[in-house]
């Protein structure tokens, strides 16, 4: 019986290892986001010049905002294909709930684009002489700054699915949403740098994470059943 | 001597109808089915066929008029996964093979007693193309991949847009081979077309949509 039953854990993994294998079958477009970031750090140096001073200070803001836009690049092909192809009609018309379905889209998503980025972060911020000591304070940053953006992202983009051209029209919106997360995450990286304590806007990131963890799901599900319906 | 009980019809429509920006797509429609039955939806092109079958998948939100499943108001909640619908859109990702889109489909549907992945397949003709990224396959392969799905998935309502499109005439047996022995099993099914088309087994229900 169990065996074809379909229970939602099944689901959930079935979801994000086909996303996680569709992401491993295009491996260019997962290496794009990181050679931008790669590429914006190693910039910077060049068109400032290479003053320590100058470099420390906006070492930490650099990087995020590079990691956030980075992030950008990718979030518009969250759910096109899926409306494409057909395969979303599937999956709403599939016995599982749509909203945890969407939550392991959003999630491989976040693994294949933010990840990476994560990864490579101490590499930038050695690049631009981040203190090594803070470096840990700014991963932790981006470990909550990024899945945040990812599912705020994934309501704009399943609010703007049915349109055209939405890519502009989605940088617009998210801009407001994103202007919180990158405060609070600049904010520990500067503290943490002064040495003072980093934990308060650290826990701000994770409050706004875990609200959206819990909300963002619930209202793609709604925008894209909308979409569908027209 | 045998008393026929009433039986209650799997979907029942009841001046059905669907508007767009307050232009009737379709005239109201009347329907029963019953399992075992295979309705075929005719009519012109943008008669409504499509809108129809979208309808009643769910996709669509009705206009007016009531669905009734199995005799009770239809619920989303209740009937989900017992109707599956393959319109134009197959919902293959065309960068996985046909064994992994059917892995994926039955992760989340699960799966008819007895069906394998390589069986379906097989019984669609695509052994051999088993593990090919779907995006290689030509348009009728395509299709019979989903139409595997179909075999795999346990469903009992069949909704299917176009079956024939893009198939040749074995593959036009095949469907109609399948759609029999899905009736045969309890299983019901509609089937839109502008073709002319025959089944085996029997006269299809006709629903005539008309201007």
């Amino acid at each position: 019986m169990s065996e074809h039953a379909a229970s939602l854990s099944r689901a959930c993994a079935a979801m994000l290892r086909r996303d996680l294998l569709l992401a491993w079958r295009r491996r260019g477009d997962i290496a794009m986001p990181v050679l931008y970031a790669l590429i914006v750090t190693t910039l910077f140096p060049f068109a400032l010049g290479p003053e320590d001073t100058l470099l420390l200070r906006i070492a930490g803001g650099v990087v995020l905002v590079t990691v956030l836009l980075a992030m950008l690049l990718a979030l518009d092909a969250m759910f096109a294909s899926d409306i494409e192809d057909g395969s979303l009609e599937q999956l709403v018309l599939s016995p599982q709930p749509l909203a945890p379905m969407l939550g392991m889209k959003i999630l491989a998503h976040w693994i294949t684009t933010a990840l990476p980025l994560i990864v490579i972060s101490p590499l930038m911020a050695a690049m631009l002489h981040l203190p090594a000591a803070v470096i840990p304070v700014l991963m932790l940053a981006l470990l909550l700054a990024t899945p945040l953006l990812s599912l705020l992202g994934a309501v704009l983009v399943a609010l703007t699915a049915g349109t055209r051209r939405s890519g502009m029209l989605l940088a617009l919106m998210l801009l407001p949403l994103c202007v919180p997360a990158v405060i609070f995450a600049a904010g520990a990286v500067a503290a943490a740098q002064q040495g003072l304590p980093w934990l308060a806007p650290i826990s701000w990131l994770a409050a706004g994470l875990v609200l959206a963890v819990v909300l963002a799901p619930l209202a793609c599900a709604a925008a894209l059943r909308i979409a569908l319906d027209a | 001597m045998t008393v026929v009980a009433p039986v209650t019809p799997l979907l029942e429509a009841r001046a059905l109808s669907f508007h767009r920006q307050d232009e009737p797509v379709f005239a109201p429609l009347d329907f029963q089915l019953h399992a075992g039955e295979l309705a075929l939806v005719e009519g012109d092109n943008g008669s409504g066929k499509t809108t129809l079958m979208r309808l009643l998948a769910g996709l669509l939100r009705a206009g007016e008029g009531e669905l009734r499943w199995r005799g009770q108001p239809l619920q989303r909640d209740d009937c989900a996964g017992e109707i599956q619908f393959l319109g134009h859109q197959l919902g293959l990702k065309t960068d996985l093979s046909p064994r992994e889109n059917l892995r994926f489909s039955r992760g989340l549907h699960g799966c008819r007693d007895g069906a394998t992945i390589p069986g379906v397949l097989a019984r669609v003709g695509l052994r051999g193309y088993e593990d090919e990224p779907v995006r290689r396959l030509s348009a009728g392969q395509k299709k019979r991949a989903a139409l595997a799905r179909l075999l795999l998935l346990p469903a009992t309502l069949w909704l299917l847009d176009e079956p024939y499109a893009n198939l040749d005439r074995i593959g036009i047996a095949l469907v109609n081979e399948l759609l029999a022995e899905h009736t045969a099993h309890g299983g019901a099914a509609m089937v839109t077309s502008h073709g002319a088309v025959s089944f085996h087994g029997g006269q299809p229900r006709r629903i005539r949509m008309h201007e």
